[in-house]
C-alpha cells in the first residue's frame, strides 16, 4: 500500500464581479486559507478593484481615482490572483464547471463566487437613450460628467436621494448650474424626515444647487444629444448632461442565463449559497430573505459569512444588521438609521433648533430607541447608532437621550465615552473595543495604520476623526497627530524639505552627490524627482551648479512649449506688456518667413506664435533676438509675465505709473528660475484691472503708495492674494519683491505654486520674515546675485549653437 | 513581408547626451534612440502608445523613458508602458559596434 499522503490539489475558485463585495470575499478568504485556492478573477471594469463609495469625492474634486483604489493590479500579483479585467464572464456551464468570458477565455473552478453588483434603473422616459443620459455607478460615469462640466453649463440630475444629490453637489462644485429633479415631496424619504429634508434642501440651495420636488420627468429632448428635460408640468430645463440616479436593481443577468434561481436578485442561503451548492454570491446581486441591499456594511458582513463557509472555517448565518446612512457632501452633517416613520406603538423624542439648523428626531418603542434622524449636528451618530444595534434599554436615560451622551451617558462625550462594544466604522463593522485591541497588540500609532490593520475608516472616511480620537485616547501624547512625511517619490524615503536641508547642510553640489548621500533606490532617480533636484540644486549653488538638461521636462529644455502634436510655441518677453511698431513688425516678419500657422494673444499679455517645428526653433529666435526680443519663459518653472494696467501715464483714475513699475518689476525678475510658475501684476488703483489679487505677487497702487499681495493664482483653485505690505516707494517694492522671490525659491517644495505654499506655512510667517528690514535685504541680495548669474537669454545661446542636438535629428535613414 | 533589416550605421555613442535621446528619420516615422547611464543603447518608435507624444523629448532614467506629454513610463527595452498604464510601442533592433550605432531598419 502507498503510505505517501496525497498532497491535495488546491481547488479552483473563480469571482465574477472585481467590486467592492467580491474583492472582500476573496480577502477574508485569504485571511483564513491562504493556500487553499487557485484564484481567478473575471473583472468587466478595466483596472484592479477601487472604493466605488468614494466616487462622490472625485467628482467633486476631493479626491483622484488613484487615491480610491483599493487593490492595485500589485496586489493580485502578490496573492497570485490571476485578474481578466475588461473582460466580463459572459457564460456559466455548471455541469463542465467553467466560466467564459466574452473574449472567449474559459477556466474551470471548484468553487464560483458571483459578486455581479448592481445596475443602476434608467426610466425609459422618452429620449433616455440619447447621448448625455448616464448614471452614476462606475469611474467611467464620473469621466464623463467631469467632461461634460468643461464643455456644458446645465446638469439635470433625476433622483433626489443619496446617489443623486451626491452628484448633484459634484457637478455643481464642478461650475455647473445643477438642478435636481425628485419625484417625491421630500428628498431622500427613506433616510430623512420632512423637517430635516427640508433643511437639506435648504442647504443645498445654498451650495448653488436648485431643488425641484414632486417634479414628474416626462420627457428629454435633443437632435443628436441631449438638450433639454421637460416636466410633465410642462417646464423645460436646459441640460448638456443628464443624471439618472433613481434607484438601482441586482445584476442577474449571468445568474439568471445559468438557471439559479432568481427573485428580486440571487437567491441565497444563509451561507450566501445559490440554488447550486457549488456557486455562491455576495455583494448587491443577492437578494437574502426577500431583501437586497444598497450600501457596504451589509456585504462586507455577507463576505466574512460566505469565507467562513466556503473555507469550512465555521457555518455561521448571516444575520441583517440595521444599516446607517450619511451624506456625503462636504459641510452638510447628517446621519440615518433605523426606522423613524413611527406608528401607534412609537414615540417621538424632536429637538430642534432652526437658527443653527439643528434636527433630531428619534424614534422610541418598548423603553428602546429604534431609530435616530440626526441633521446639522451628528457627532452623537455612533453612540445613538450603538444604542439601536444593541436594542438597550433606554428608560433611565430617556428624558436627557436627545442631547447625546454628553448629558445622558454620564459626562463625558464623543467616542472616549462609548461602550467597547459601539461601532466606530459603520461601513466595515469594526468596534471600538476592536480599534483599541488592535492599536495595543499591534502598536500602531497612526490612522493609517489603523486603517490598513482592521479597514475602520477604509470605505466612506466619515469615521476618521473618531478614528483618530481613539488614537488619541489610547496613547495620550504618545500619539502625533502630525502626518508622516511624505517622501519625494518612490525612488527615496525623504521628504522635500529634508532633502533641500542635506543638499545645504551636508554640501552636496550635483545630483548623483545627492542620491548617493541620501541612499536613492533607483540609480538615476525618476521624472519627478530629477527635476526638482536640479532646481534645489540651483537654487542652493547659483553660478556654481551646472544645469542638468537631462533632468529638465521637455519644455524647459527646449525653451518653448510642447503642443500636442509635437510642435512647439514660441512666446518672447513684452515686457510689462508694452509693445512697438518694431517689435510687432518684426514677429510678422517671422510668422510669414518660417510659415507659422497660429498666432495669438496670450492671457499674459504677450504674443504666442504656435505650431513651429523644432528645426525652425533656433532660427526662429535668431531673428526675434534681432528685434531685441528675448525669452517669455512661457514653458518654464520660472517667472512667467507681468501684467500691467496703463495707470497714470493714461488713465483718469491711474494714481501711480503702474505700466513702469511693472517693467521695472519684469526686468528685475526675468530669467529666475522658481519652484513652480510665478506670475506678478501691477494695477494703477484698486479697480485692479491688472487682476494683482490673483497673481503670485501683485501690486496695486494707491494714493499715497503701492499695496503688496502674495500668494494667488487662478486655476482650477482660485485663490486670492493675502495682504503683505504697504509701501511708498518704488525702491521698496522692489525689494519686497526680490526677497519674497528669493523666500519661496529657497523654501516652497518643488512644483508648489505660492498659493499652497502660502496656505502651508501660514501668511503671518512670510509677513514676518519679510518685515524685518535686516532678514528682507538679504534676501533680496540672495535673489539679485542669483540673477546676475541667471539673467543671460536662452534662446541667444541656442541660436549661436548650444544644444544644437536638441533641434536637429540624429540621421536619416532612407 | 519577409524582408530582412538591414543594418545601418546613424550615428556615434557620443552624438547622443548621456540619459538623453535623439532621433533618426526614415521615411515613414521617427525612431528614438535612447543612451542610458551606463551607456546602453535602446531604440523605440517616436511615439508614445498613449497619444502618440514623442518619447525622445522625455526624462531617461534607469531603462525606461518618461513620456513628455502625461507623464506614461515606457521600458526602453520592451517598448512596454509601465503600470497602472497599458500600451506598447515597437521597439527597433539596435547595437553597438565599438562607439557607433547601427539600427536594423526595414527597407
Ligand atoms: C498661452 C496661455 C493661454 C493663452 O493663449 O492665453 C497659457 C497656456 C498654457 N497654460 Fe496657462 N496659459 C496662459 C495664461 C494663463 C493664465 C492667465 C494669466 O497668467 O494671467 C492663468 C491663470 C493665472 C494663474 O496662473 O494663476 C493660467 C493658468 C494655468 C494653469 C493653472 C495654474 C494653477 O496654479 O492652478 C495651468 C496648469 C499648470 O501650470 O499646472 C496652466 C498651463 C498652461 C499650459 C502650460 C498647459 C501645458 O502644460 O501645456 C499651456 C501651454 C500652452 C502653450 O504651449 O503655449 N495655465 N494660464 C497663456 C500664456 C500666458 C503667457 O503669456 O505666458
Ligand atoms: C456614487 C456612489 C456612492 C456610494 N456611496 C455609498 C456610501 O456612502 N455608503 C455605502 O455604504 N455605500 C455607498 N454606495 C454603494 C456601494 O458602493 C455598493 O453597495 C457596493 O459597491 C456594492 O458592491 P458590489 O461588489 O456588490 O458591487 P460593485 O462594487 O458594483 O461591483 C460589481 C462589479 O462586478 C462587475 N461585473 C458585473 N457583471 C459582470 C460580469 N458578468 N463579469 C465580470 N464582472 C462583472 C461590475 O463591472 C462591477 O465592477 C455608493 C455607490 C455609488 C455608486
Ligand atoms: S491654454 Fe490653458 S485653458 Fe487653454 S486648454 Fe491649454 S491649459 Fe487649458
Ligand atoms: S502621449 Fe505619452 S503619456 Fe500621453
Amino acid at each position: 500500500m502507498n503510505m505517501i499522503a496525497k498532497i491535495p490539489a488546491r481547488r479552483r475558485l473563480i469571482l465574477i464581479g472585481n467590486g467592492m463585495a467580491g474583492v472582500r470575499a476573496l480577502e477574508e478568504i485569504l485571511t483564513r486559507a491562504p493556500d487553499v485556492f487557485d484564484i481567478t478573477v473575471f473583472g468587466a471594469e478595466p483596472h484592479g478593484n477601487y472604493n466605488r463609495i468614494m466616487l462622490s469625492p472625485v467628482l467633486a474634486g476631493e479626491k483622484t481615482f488613484s487615491d480610491i483604489v483599493t487593490h492595485d493590479r500589485d496586489w493580485y500579483e502578490t496573492n497570485a490572483i490571476e485578474l481578466i479585467a475588461g473582460e466580463a464572464a459572459a457564460t456559466i456551464d455548471r455541469d463542465a464547471k467553467t466560466v467564459t468570458g466574452a473574449n472567449g477565455t474559459v477556466r474551470p473552478y471548484d468553487a464560483l463566487i458571483l459578486a455581479t453588483g448592481s445596475n443602476p434603473v434608467i426610466i425609459p422616459f422618452p429620449g433616455h437613450d440619447l447621448p448625455g443620459v448616464i448614471a452614476f455607478r462606475d469611474i467611467g460615469d464620473v469621466d464623463t460628467m467631469l467632461a461634460a462640466s468643461r464643455t456644458g453649463t446645465h446638469a439635470v440630475v433625476i433622483g433626489g436621494g443619496l446617489l443623486g444629490l451626491e452628484a448633484a453637489n459634484g457637478l455643481a462644485r464642478n461650475g455647473m448650474d445643477t438642478t435636481v429633479l425628485h419625484l417625491m415631496p421630500t428628498l431622500m424619504e427613506r433616510q430623512l424626515d420632512p423637517v430635516s429634508a427640508g433643511l437639506l434642501k435648504k442647504d443645498l440651495g445654498h451650495r448653488g444647487m436648485t431643488v425641484l420636488t414632486e417634479a414628474n420627468t416626462k420627457a428629454i429632448h435633443g437632435a443628436g444629444k441631449v438638450e433639454t428635460v421637460e416636466l410633465a408640468d410642462g417646464t423645460m430645463l436646459k441640460a448638456d448632461l443628464v443624471v439618472m440616479a433613481v434607484g438601482i436593481r441586482p445584476n442577474t443577468a449571468l445568474a439568471k442565463s445559468a438557471g439559479l434561481d432568481i427573485g428580486r436578485g440571487v437567491k441565497v442561503d444563509d451561507f450566501m449559497r445559490t440554488s447550486d451548492p457549488a456557486i455562491y454570491a455576495v455583494g448587491e446581486c443577492v437578494e437574502h430573505n426577500g431583501a437586497v441591499f444598497g450600501l457596504v456594511a451589509p456585504l462586507f458582513d455577507m463576505a466574512k459569512i460566505l469565507a467562513d463557509h466556503v473555507t469550512n472555517t465555521a457555518e455561521t448565518p448571516y444575520i441583517p444588521a440595521v444599516t446607517g446612512t450619511r451624506l456625503k457632501v462636504t459641510g452638510i452633517d447628517m446621519f440615518s438609521a433605523g426606522d423613524f416613520t413611527g406608528d401607534d406603538t412609537t414615540d417621538d423624542v424632536i429637538f430642534r433648533d432652526a437658527a443653527r439648523g439643528v434636527h433630531k428626531h428619534l424614534t422610541i418603542r418598548d423603553n428602546k430607541l429604534i431609530g435616530a434622524v440626526l441633521y446639522g449636528e451628528a457627532a452623537d451618530s455612533g453612540w445613538y447608532f450603538d444604542l439601536i444595534r444593541r436594542g438597550a434599554d433606554i428608560s433611565d436615560i430617556r428624558d436627557m437621550l436627545v442631547f447625546g451622551p454628553g448629558v445622558a451617558g454620564g459626562g463625558d462625550s464623543g467616542v472616549e465615552s462609548l461602550p467597547d462594544t459601539a461601532e466606530i466604522c459603520g461601513c466595515n463593522g469594526v468596534s471600538k473595543g476592536r480599534i483599541l485591541t488592535a492599536i495595543a497588540e499591534l502598536k500602531l500609532t497612526s490612522v493609517d495604520e489603523v486603517r490598513a490593520r482592521t479597514k475602520a475608516s477604509a470605505s466612506c472616511g466619515s469615521c476618521t476623526c473618531n478614528v483618530e480620537k481613539l488614537l488619541q485616547f489610547a496613547l495620550g501624547d504618545g500619539y502625533d497627530a502630525t502626518p508622516k512625511i511624505k517622501a519625494m517619490c518612490k525612488c527615496t524615503a525623504h521628504g522635500h524639505d529634508a532633502v533641500r536641508a542635506a543638499i545645504v547642510e551636508r554640501r552636496l553640489k550635483s545630483i548623483p552627490a545627492v542620491m548617493r548621500a541620501l541612499d536613492w533606490v533607483s540609480p538615476d532617480g525618476c521624472a519627478s524627482c530629477r527635476p526638482a533636484l536640479n532646481f534645489y540644486l540651483l537654487c542652493a549653488w547659483p553660478g556654481e551648479y551646472a544645469d542638468d538638461a537631462r533632468s529638465r521636462f521637455v519644455n524647459e529644455r527646449m525653451h518653448a512649449n510642447i503642443q500636442k502634436d509635437g510642435t512647439y510655441s514660441v512666446v518672447p518677453r513684452m515686457w510689462g506688456g508694452v509693445t512697438s511698431a518694431k517689435e510687432l513688425r518684426a514677429i510678422a516678419d517671422v510668422v510669414d518667413k518660417y510659415d507659422i500657422p497660429t498666432v495669438k494673444v496670450t492671457g499674459g499679455q504677450r504674443i504666442d506664435l504656435l505650431g513651429v517645428r523644432k528645426e525652425q526653433l533656433p532660427h526662429v529666435w535668431r531673428d526675434l533676438n534681432a528685434a531685441g526680443m528675448v525669452s517669455g519663459h512661457a514653458y518654464g518653472k520660472a517667472l512667467r509675465t507681468v501684467k500691467t494696467c496703463v495707470g497714470s501715464e493714461w488713465c483718469r483714475f491711474g494714481t501711480q505709473d503702474s505700466t513702469a513699475m511693472g517693467v521695472a518689476l519684469e526686468k528685475m525678475t526675468w530669467g529666475s528660475w522658481t519652484p513652480h510658475k510665478t506670475k506678478m501684476a501691477v494695477s494703477g488703483c484698486p479697480r485692479n484691472c491688472a487682476e494683482a489679487t490673483i497673481k503670485d505677487f501683485g501690486v496695486i497702487a494707491t494714493e499715497s503708495g503701492w499695496d503688496l499681495h502674495a500668494g494667488g493664482n487662478g486655476g482650477i483653485t482660485v485663490r486670492v492674494t493675502d495682504l503683505l505690505a504697504k509701501v511708498s516707494t518704488e525702491e521698496e517694492v522692489l525689494e519686497y519683491a526680490a526677497a519674497f522671490m528669493q523666500l519661496y525659491r529657497e523654501e516652497a517644495r518643488y512644483l508648489e505654486r505660492t498659493a499652497p505654499w502660502i496656505e502651508r506655512v501660514g501668511v503671518a510667517y512670510v509677513r514676518d520674515r519679510l518685515s524685518d528690514a535686516g532678514g528682507r535685504r538679504l534676501l533680496r541680495d540672495r535673489f539679485l546675485e542669483s540673477q546676475r548669474l541667471a539673467q543671460s537669454d536662452p534662446w541667444a545661446e541656442r541660436a549661436e549653437g548650444a544644444e544644437s542636438h536638441e533641434f536637429r535629428s540624429l540621421a536619416t535613414v532612407e | 513581408m519577409t524582408e530582412t533589416a538591414a543594418w545601418t550605421r546613424v550615428g556615434a555613442i557620443d552624438d547622443i547626451p548621456i540619459l538623453g535621446s535623439r532621433v533618426v528619420a526614415t521615411p515613414t516615422e521617427d525612431i528614438a534612440i535612447f543612451r542610458t547611464a551606463g551607456d546602453r543603447i535602446f531604440a523605440l518608435y517616436d511615439r508614445c502608445p498613449h497619444k502618440q507624444g514623442k518619447l525622445s523629448q522625455g526624462i531617461v532614467h534607469g531603462t525606461a523613458v518618461t513620456c513628455p506629454l502625461h507623464n506614461w513610463v515606457i521600458g526602453l527595452d520592451d517598448g512596454l508602458a509601465k503600470d497602472p498604464d497599458e500600451g506598447c510601442v515597437d521597439t527597433v533592433p539596435v547595437r553597438l559596434e565599438g562607439r557607433d550605432i547601427f539600427l536594423a531598419v526595414k527597407p
